[in-house]
């Protein structure tokens, strides 16, 4: 069986991943994936990527839950899922002291229909490099290396883990570039980043992952639009938020401030910033730092981090306090 | 970056059999790499091909001093089985130590378990080119002392063989533990002392069990590396029982059976976190 009835080429269920000291890293997560979409698993550092893209390379059993890769389990079918798969680890793993060609080499020797590795390693731009050592290599020059072996056998499924940590802003151009092209020609593709712009950029669909739960999910327009726009500026001297019109009428839905800084969130941006400027007009005052912005993915980001960080550290975040 | 890919397969016929790699490909892929690497790294190559050369003559000058007319042993006899046991402790054991160790800390093995080489290929793979270097060299020793002690031809050689055989599976998979317990490659170097230290002493490499008092001699019957090094000396004296015989094989089975067993069960693919 290539997919399930639904077409999906990846099928998670409930996933549990718990590590030896009970650390429970996956706490039932599920999404699945169709074939040739681009699926981003978003998320600030301990989130779970990385704990949940493990499970679906079949490099450990879960403690919980299902995996389905292309129909069968990736840990106990490893033999039917392989062949198909392309895996980009988070880091490193090639010997220092063997050279990009001879570790292409090696790695074609394991993969089945690899093409040539010449032609793999001109995929990433490290046609020139094949005689250097991989320690010789730059942090950059490796992540390349890696996604060049993950290509090697034309793989129907690529997991990339944070391919484009370490390149510069043009390394990474040409990595998009790259997993676009792989996508046309048809190739499922999960990858880990965080990048926000990346995930934006690049996915059909995302989920913003969060201490090993799923916090949001959907195609990067669904998950942003779920999101309220933002005005930030700091009040004038002598005002408070209580001089300010009444926030209902702004179509202002929450506010946190900090210090003199005010920032106040809408789903009627245009709305509130107009409201709020005449206000600021017919007051006389000068709103410095304004700055209005629209909900972006950046912004849900962020707000699923503080939030996190309002749970842990018990910070001044006041949750919907205008009805 | 260039152009790309010409299409994924389709559903259907993707991965089609003739282009399927086989166990055997797979493990020559990663032995060559290996090989490469072993050549490469002067450190390990001297202590593998060299080390097990020099040490025969510590034990020559040694048998001088060895009251081994009683025992029906020459020193051709204790220096032979003494080269075949340094050089599976040097080229072999103490080399994969190192190996495993360093390619678990550079997650290499993690990366391969990410392929199509299963668990048993990757540890396979990686140890060939020291299973290869520990035999050419054991066999090599084995003719140069017997031209040289005037030993000539073993009257038994079917017995050298196994015993170099199990003496080869054994000191693979005790390496795969050993590296379980090293971190480092540095530390590598000391946790394989004390397996070579208790073969040197107690499995008839330095000292033939036969000058040994009886009941520690029976206790170092067991010994992991025993078994090989007797039924290496036996094939030479000829006088080993077929009794004698089958229990050293058997000993040594159980610990091909036993090492094998506990590196599917203990043996650390990653690096702790």
């Amino acid at each position: 069986m290539e997919t399930n009835e639904h077409g999906h080429v990846i099928e998670v269920t409930d996933l549990r991943r718990v590590y030896g000291g009970g650390f429970e890293a996956v706490r039932g997560v599920s999404f699945s994936v169709g074939r040739g979409e681009i699926f981003a698993l978003l998320g600030t550092n301990g989130a779970g990527k990385t704990s949940t893209v493990e499970l679906l390379e079949g490099l450990a059993p879960p403690a919980g839950g299902k995996v389905r890769v292309l129909g069968h389990d990736p840990y106990t079918e490893r033999a039917a899922v392989r062949p198909r798969t392309g895996v980009m680890l988070q880091e490193g793993g090639f010997p220092s002291d063997l050279t990009v060609g001879e570790t292409a080499r090696m790695w074609a020797g394991c993969t089945s229909g690899a093409r040539p590795e010449a032609e793999a390693l001109a995929l990433v731009g490290l046609e020139r490099r094949t005689g250097v050592r991989v320690k010789q290599l730059s942090g950059g020059e490796r992540r390349r290396l890696d996604l060049a072996l993950a290509l090697l056998g034309n793989p129907e499924v690529l997991f990339l883990d944070e391919p484009t940590t370490g390149l510069d802003a043009e390394g990474r151009r040409d990595t998009w570039e790259l997993v676009r092209e792989l996508q046309a020609g048809g190739t499922t593709v999960l990858l880990t980043t965080h990048y926000l712009e990346e995930a934006e950029d690049l996915a059909d669909r995302l989920a913003i992952l969060h201490e090993g739960r799923i916090a949001a999910a959907g195609t990067p327009a669904e998950v942003t639009a779920s999101q309220p726009s933002r005005i930030s500026f700091e009040l004038p001297l002598g005002y408070f938020v209580g001089d300010l019109p009444p926030l209902g009428s702004l179509g202002v839905s929450g506010y946190e401030e900090e210090g003199r800084v005010v920032r106040l969130r809408t789903h009627q941006l245009q709305l509130a910033a107009t409201r709020l400027l005449v206000w600021a007009e017919e007051a006389g005052v000068e709103l410095r730092g304004l700055d209005v912005r629209s909900a972006s993915l950046e912004e849900a980001f962020l707000r699923i981090a503080r939030e996190a960080s309002a749970d842990t550290q018990g910070s001044t975040v006041v949750e919907e306090r205008v009805a | 970056m260039s152009t790309v890919v010409d299409g994924v397969g389709d559903v259907g016929d993707a991965g089609t059999t003739e282009s399927r790699t086989t166990p055997a490909g797979r493990m020559r892929a990663l032995a060559r790499a290996e090989a490469t690497l072993f050549l490469r790294n002067k450190g390990t190559l001297v202590a593998a091909l060299f080390v097990p050369l020099v040490l025969p003559f510590s034990v020559w000058s040694a048998s001088d001093g060895m009251d081994l007319k009683e025992t029906g042993l020459s020193a051709g006899t204790v220096i032979l089985p003494a080269s075949v046991g340094f050089s599976l402790l040097f080229a072999v054991y103490a080399a994969l130590v190192g190996v495993y160790t360093a390619r678990r800390e550079e997650l290499v093995l993690k990366r391969l378990r990410t392929g199509e080489l299963r668990d048993v290929e990757i540890l396979t793979g990686a140890a060939l080119p020291a299973v290869v270097t520990g035999f050419v060299q054991s066999v090599l020793l084995a003719l140069g002392c017997a031209v040289m002690l005037d030993l000539g031809m073993p009257p038994a050689p079917q017995l050298a063989l196994i015993g170099l055989l199990l003496g080869l599976a054994i000191c693979v998979a005790l390496a795969a533990l050993t590296a379980t317990l090293s971190r480092t490659t540095e530390s590598a170097q000391v946790t394989s002392l004390p397996l070579m230290l208790v073969s040197f002493l107690g499995s008839g490499i330095t000292v033939p069990l036969e000058v040994l008092p009886e009941r520690l001699a029976s206790f170092c019957e067991l010994l992991p590396l025993t078994p090989a090094i007797t039924l290496v000396r036996g094939a030479w004296t000829g006088d080993l029982s077929a009794y004698e015989a089958l229990g050293a094989v058997l000993t040594g089975l159980a610990w091909t059976v036993l090492s094998v067993f506990a590196v599917r069960r203990w043996f650390r693919w990653e690096p702790r976190h």
